[in-house]
């Protein structure tokens, strides 16, 4: 079993790899930095590669998939009822914010002014940051599902707190997903015929990709019993593409089969009546970007027209 | 396994293990994740049983096979048991 920090890699020289693309993506002015690590400014070339990305996802599901586009945020009752608190606790955002009277706001300006935690004085709202972008849709679908099933593509930003020099290990970044709840069998195909439509996808756009089974990176000695049982089941494979040399291929998409996870605790029911089973098929739309930026060159604009072509067709 | 210690076991199990029927009803061998324990409920179990017997699962035990049923916990127990008696 490999630490999260182990499985991507983390280490002195894959630090200086990371710097050095971040650097020069900085150079070409295509990320601009900001005073953390993983939170970036887009050039519009940038976001001009982030479009042709969504859209080709998109031209996966057309027809068939319910587009649904979600805030950055979730509303926290629902955060609460994924599960994600038990298993990445690490990676969890929560947003808090002022809701006190004058005396409590001289207190939080008195402590902004003397550099203490005025941060003590916020409270929860009613809102966190979204971890996942399907997250959203569960509550959607609570209740009983039509005989075919339901199909979903979603677009939104996710957060997961890892700041890293890497820059394709971004703070925030944009998921695209292709979501199926249904029964077992119904997940299961879209989650093998998602991974090799997208796979194509991906190697119509010029990259190098393999399949290889994953684990997400659980929290503590729980995580370690959850990786090791999503491993041993096969639930979740990731679509790889290599970037840094010296390091194991970055993820840029996955296929993941949730089983009843979500079904049970959106009290999601097939048409026959069973707890519905989930499964996904989510594009990193950030990272997949930085991956045409490494293959084909910094400057999109001189990209090989049979990639230019499918991307902004 | 010694029936102390079999009936530590499943007072923990029955305690920890959110099982969907009385633990007394579920058999040695039975899979008590079809009985109704979540991975959740694994690790409640799993860390109720470490400070009952004074023990650490290490990493390579970390899996669902370790905690499938009554007698592979059991297993797993007098393994590290009988570990600690000759170190």
């Amino acid at each position: 079993m490999t630490t999260p920090a182990e499985t991507i890699g983390i280490g002195a020289s894959s630090d200086t790899a990371f710097v050095e693309f971040r650097h020069e993506l900085f150079a070409a002015g295509l990320l601009h930095p900001t005073s953390v690590d993983g939170v970036y400014g887009k050039s519009a070339a940038y976001e001009r590669i982030v479009e042709g990305v969504l859209a080709s996802v998109t031209r996966l599901g057309v027809g068939r998939f319910e587009a649904v586009h979600f805030p950055p945020v979730l509303a926290r009752s629902t955060f609460d009822r994924t599960g994600y608190l038990s298993s990445f606790p690490d990676l969890m955002g929560s947003l808090h914010v002022f809701e006190g009277n004058d005396r409590a706001h001289t207190e939080l300006v008195r402590r902004y002014e003397a550099d203490g935690d005025w941060s003590e004085i916020l409270k929860p709202a009613e809102v966190v940051v979204c971890s996942a972008a399907c997250h959203a849709l569960y509550p959607l679908c609570t209740g009983r599902l039509p005989e075919a099933g339901r199909w979903f593509e979603i677009q939104g930003y996710c957060f997961r707190h890892e700041p890293s020099p890497d820059p394709t290990r971004m703070q925030t970044f944009r998921m695209h997903e292709l979501v199926c709840v249904g029964d077992p069998d119904m997940a299961v195909t879209h989650r093998d015929s998602g991974l090799a439509d997208g796979l194509r996808m991906l190697r119509d756009l010029g990259l190098e990709m393999d399949a290889v089974p994953a684990n997400d990176p659980f929290f503590g000695r729980l995580g370690t019993i959850l990786a090791n049982t999503q491993l041993e089941e096969a639930l979740k494979i990731e679509g790889v593409t290599p970037i840094y040399p010296t390091e194991k291929p970055t993820a840029i998409m996955s296929a993941n089969y949730a089983q009843d996870h979500f079904g049970s605790s959106f009290s999601i029911e097939t048409a026959s009546g069973n707890v519905a089973h989930s499964s996904c098929v989510a594009f990193g739309i950030d990272r997949i970007t930085l991956a045409l930026l490494h293959a084909h060159g910094l400057d999109p604009y001189r990209w090989p027209p049979e990639v230019t072509d499918r991307l902004w067709r | 396994m010694t029936s102390n210690m079999d009936d530590e076991i499943r007072r923990i199990v029955g305690a920890h293990g959110h099982l969907s029927s009385d633990v007394g009803t579920v058999s040695d061998r039975q899979d008590l994740f079809h009985a109704g324990m979540t991975s959740h409920a694994n690790v409640n179990v799993m860390l109720a049983l470490e400070d009952v017997f004074d023990i650490e699962f290490p990493e390579e035990m970390l899996r669902r096979s370790t905690f499938q049923s009554l007698a592979a916990i059991g297993d797993a127990i007098s393994i590290l048991l009988s570990e600690r008696m000759s170190a």
